[in-house]
C-alpha cells in the first residue's frame, strides 16, 4: 500500500455560472521516501493537485488516502492538525513573517502543535534545525536581512520543525539564482536520502526535475506521463 | 494553542506597530478615563447632595407613640402614652444603625420677656443630640445646653431667630431670662437661621430646653397626675435615672395613695413618657433597616405579643430619601451614559483597525493556516490582540481617569470620590468592547481559505 494514494481525484471550480474543471480524474500513488517532481505548464492544474495533496484544499470528488487515512471527508480543523503534524510546506516566495526573526519564524508552527512541548525543548529543536540548514549564526536576523537562499533555508527549517513525513515544495527555486538553487536542491536530496522524508516538488524547470527520482507531468488536469510507469495507475 | 502563546503572539504583533496600537487604543483610553472621571465626579456630587439632604433631615427616623382606640374611636397618633426616655436610651444602645437619639417633649406655651410675649410654634424639651440630628449645631450666639443640664433639669433654653425677633427686638438675648408658665428660664444660646422647612413652616420659631425641665417643671403640672403621683409604687428599676434628677420624689412631697386607692386606680404602667423620639440613621440608605431595628426593639421593650399591633409609629422622611436617591442616581446614570458613548466610539475604532490588520496580514494568516493553525487558533489570536489592546487601554484609562478626577477636585474644587465600581466596570467594559468589536475581524480572519490567503497580494 502506498503512502499517498489518489483515486480519480477531480476538482471543479465554480466561477459564476461556468464550471471550470481543473483536475479531471487523477489517480496516483506515492511510496514513502520518494523524491517526486510534479511538472506541467502553468494552468495545467499542478498547483491545484499539490494543494489537494498538501491537505490545503479538498477535491470535488475522488478518494484521497494519506497514510491509510481517508482525507476527503476531513473538516478544516482536522486537516489543519494533519498539516501541522505530518506535512511541511516550502513556497516559491518563502512566505516568512517579516517582523519575526529567523528563529521565531522556524519556531512558529510549534506553537500550533498539540504535543505541549516545553519552551526549552522548542528552542532546542529550532536551534538544531537552523544548524542543519546551515544558518546557526543567523538566529536573530529578520528575513529582510537575509539573502534569498538563506530565506529559503529558513523556510525549509520551518517546514521541518514538526518532523513531518512529507514535504511539499512549490517552485522552491523559482525565486533563486542557479547557484543557490543547486544548494537548496542538494539540501532537499539530503533530507530525502538521510532523513527519509517523502518530497514532492512542483516545478516547471526540467533542470530541477532532474534531481527527482520520478517525474509526473500534468497536462490539462490529467497525468500526461509518469516516469515510474510501473506504479502509475493513471488511465491515459 | 496555549493561552501563553496566544498572549505572547498578540503582544508581539502589537509591539511591532506601537504607534498604530497606541492610536487605536486611544479611543478606549479616553472612553475609560471618561467613565472613571464621570463616575467619580458623579459619586462626589451625590455624596455632596447626600450631605445636604442629611442636613435637612433625610436620615431622620421619628418614633411616635401609638393611637388609643376607645370604643372604636381612634384618637390619632401620640394619644397613647407608650414612649419612655428609657426607650430612647435603649435605641441608642442596641440599634447600631442609629447614630443619634433625642427624646422630645412638646409643649404649646407662652413665653414672656419683660412686656413682650410670644407663643413659639415649637417648644421642645430635648437633649443636645437634637441639634446633631437636625444638623443645627452651629449657634448664632452663646452655646447649647448640655447633657448635664438635662440631668439637672436646669432652667436654661436656646431660642431660634424668630423668637429672638419677637421677644427681644434688637437686643442680644443671651443671659436674659424668659418666663414660661411662671418658670424662669435663662437664655444661653441663639440658633442659626434655618428658614422654612419643606412644608413652609418657620423652623426658626423654636425654643429648645432640656426635656427634663420642660417635662417636670413646666408641662407635668398640667398633666393628669395619675402616673406621676403613683411614682412611689411604680417599679423602682425604671426610676433610676429620674431619682438622680429628682431625689425629692422619695420625700413624699405629695399626697400618697392608700392601698385601697391604689387598688382602685388603673395599674400604673409607666413612670414618665416623651412625646416623640427623634433618631438619626447612620446614612440615608440604611434608613429602612434602621426603621426595622427600632421597631423590633420597641416591640420587645413594650412586651408586645406577636398578635398585638405596634403601640408606636416609626416614620422616616420618605419623600426626602426618595428625592435624594433618585437625584444622585439620575446624575450618575446621565454621566455614565455620556461616557459609555465615548467607549463605544473607541470600540468601533478598534474594530476598524483590526479589520485593516486582518486584510494586511492575509498572507500571514494563510501561512499560519498552512503550517497547521486551526481556524480557532486564528480567531483567538486576533481576539487576543483586540482584548489586549482594550485592556491595555483600560488600564491606562483608569490611571488617566483617576488622575484627571484628582486634578478636577484640586482645580475646580468639585468633590470627587474614588469609585471601585467604576474601575471594575471600566475593566469589564473594555474587555467586553475588545471581545465584541474584535470578534468580527477575528472571525473574518479565521474563515479565510488558506490557499486564497497565501496567494493574496
Amino acid at each position: 500500500m502506498g503512502f499517498i494514494e489518489l483515486y480519480d481525484i477531480s476538482k471543479i471550480y465554480h466561477l459564476g455560472e461556468v464550471d471550470l474543471p481543473v483536475l479531471k480524474g487523477i489517480s496516483l500513488q506515492v511510496a514513502r521516501g520518494e523524491l517526486l517532481a510534479l511538472m506541467g505548464a502553468s494552468g495545467s492544474g499542478k498547483s491545484t493537485l499539490m494543494n489537494i495533496l498538501g491537505c490545503l484544499d479538498r477535491p470535488t470528488s475522488g478518494e484521497y488516502l494519506f497514510d491509510g487515512r481517508a482525507i476527503s471527508g476531513y473538516t478544516a480543523k482536522e486537516r489543519a492538525r494533519l498539516r501541522n503534524r505530518m506535512i511541511g510546506f516550502v513556497f516559491q516566495s518563502f512566505n516568512l513573517l517579516a517582523r519575526m526573526t529567523a528563529f521565531e519564524n522556524v519556531l512558529m508552527p510549534l506553537m500550533y502543535c498539540r504535543d505541549r512541548l516545553s519552551e526549552r525543548e522548542m528552542e532546542l529543536r529550532t536551534t538544531e534545525l537552523l544548524e542543519k540548514v546551515g544558518l546557526a549564526d543567523r538566529h536573530h536576523h529578520r528575513p529582510s536581512q537575509l539573502s534569498g537562499g538563506e530565506q529559503q533555508r529558513v523556510a525549509i527549517a520551518r517546514s521541518l520543525i514538526n518532523r513531518p513525513q512529507v514535504l511539499f515544495a512549490d517552485e522552491p527555486t523559482g525565486n533563486l539564482d542557479s547557484r543557490t538553487s543547486e544548494e537548496i536542491l542538494a539540501l532537499f536530496q539530503q533530507l530525502n536520502q538521510t532523513d527519509g522524508i517523502t518530497l514532492i516538488m512542483v516545478t516547471h524547470d526540467p533542470g530541477v526535475a532532474e534531481h527527482a527520482q520520478r517525474t509526473i507531468r500534468i497536462k490539462d488536469g490529467l497525468i500526461e506521463s509518469d516516469t515510474a510507469f510501473l506504479s502509475a495507475g493513471a488511465p491515459l | 494553542m496555549r493561552l501563553y502563546f496566544t498572549l505572547k503572539m498578540a503582544l508581539n504583533a502589537l509591539r511591532h506597530n506601537v504607534m498604530r496600537a497606541a492610536l487605536t487604543t486611544l479611543g478606549i483610553i479616553i472612553g475609560v478615563a471618561a467613565v472613571i472621571t464621570m463616575m467619580e465626579i458623579g459619586k462626589g456630587a451625590s455624596l455632596a447632595i447626600q450631605r445636604a439632604m442629611a442636613s435637612i433631615g433625610a436620615n431622620t427616623v421619628v418614633v411616635l407613640p401609638g393611637s388609643t382606640n376607645i370604643a372604636g374611636v381612634a384618637t390619632g397618633s401620640g394619644s397613647k402614652v407608650t414612649l419612655t426616655p428609657q426607650d430612647a436610651d435603649a435605641i441608642l444602645k442596641e440599634c447600631p444603625s442609629i447614630d443619634w437619639v433625642a427624646p422630645v417633649v412638646r409643649a404649646r406655651v407662652q413665653v414672656v420677656y419683660n412686656n413682650q410675649n410670644w407663643v413659639p410654634a415649637y417648644v421642645y424639651g430635648t437633649t443636645p443630640r437634637f441639634l446633631d440630628i437636625r444638623d443645627w449645631t452651629e449657634m448664632q450666639e452663646g452655646e447649647a445646653f448640655t447633657e448635664h443640664d438635662v440631668l439637672n433639669s436646669s432652667k436654661v433654653c436656646i431660642i431660634g431667630q424668630t423668637v429672638v425677633k419677637e421677644l427681644f427686638g434688637g437686643e442680644s438675648p443671651v443671659g436674659k431670662h424668659v418666663r414660661i408658665r411662671n418658670v424662669d428660664f435663662r437664655v444661653i444660646g441663639v440658633l442659626k437661621r434655618k428658614g422654612a422647612n419643606l412644608m413652609g413652616l418657620d423652623q426658626d420659631d423654636i425654643l429648645l430646653a432640656p426635656w427634663t425641665t420642660l417635662k417636670y417643671r413646666v408641662v407635668a403640672s398640667t398633666l393628669s397626675g395619675g402616673n406621676q403621683s403613683s411614682a412611689n409604687s411604680a417599679n423602682t428599676a425604671e426610676t433610676s435615672t429620674l431619682s438622680m434628677i429628682y431625689p425629692y420624689l422619695q420625700q413624699n412631697l405629695y399626697y400618697t395613695q392608700t392601698t385601697m386607692e391604689q387598688l382602685d386606680a388603673a395599674p400604673p404602667i409607666r413612670f414618665t413618657n416623651v412625646d416623640q423620639i427623634l433618631t438619626s440613621a447612620h446614612s440615608g440608605d440604611i434608613v429602612s433597616s434602621a426603621i426595622q431595628d427600632v421597631g423590633a426593639l420597641l416591640r420587645q421593650r413594650h412586651r408586645l405579643r406577636d398578635s398585638d399591633p405596634d403601640d408606636f409609629y416609626v416614620r422616616d422622611m420618605t419623600e426626602l430619601t426618595k428625592t435624594m436617591a433618585s437625584t444622585s442616581e439620575l446624575m450618575t446614570k446621565l454621566l455614565l451614559s455620556v461616557a459609555m458613548i465615548s467607549l463605544l466610539v473607541g470600540g468601533i475604532g478598534i474594530m476598524n483597525i483590526m479589520l485593516v490588520s486582518v486584510t494586511e496580514r492575509t498572507r500571514e494568516i494563510g501561512l499560519r493556516m498552512a503550517v497547521g493553525a486551526e481556524p480557532n487558533d486564528i480567531l483567538r489570536q486576533f481576539l487576543a490582540e483586540a482584548v489586549v489592546l482594550c485592556l491595555l487601554g483600560g488600564t491606562i484609562g483608569i490611571l488617566l481617569g483617576r488622575g484627571s478626577s484628582y486634578v478636577i477636585s484640586l482645580v475646580l474644587r468639585w468633590p470627587t470620590a474614588i469609585s471601585i465600581e467604576a474601575i471594575v466596570a471600566a475593566v469589564l467594559v473594555s474587555a467586553t468592547v475588545g471581545i465584541a468589536f474584535g470578534f468580527y475581524p477575528a472571525y473574518k480572519a479565521s474563515k479565510l481559505d488558506p490557499i486564497e490567503a497565501l496567494r493574496y497580494e
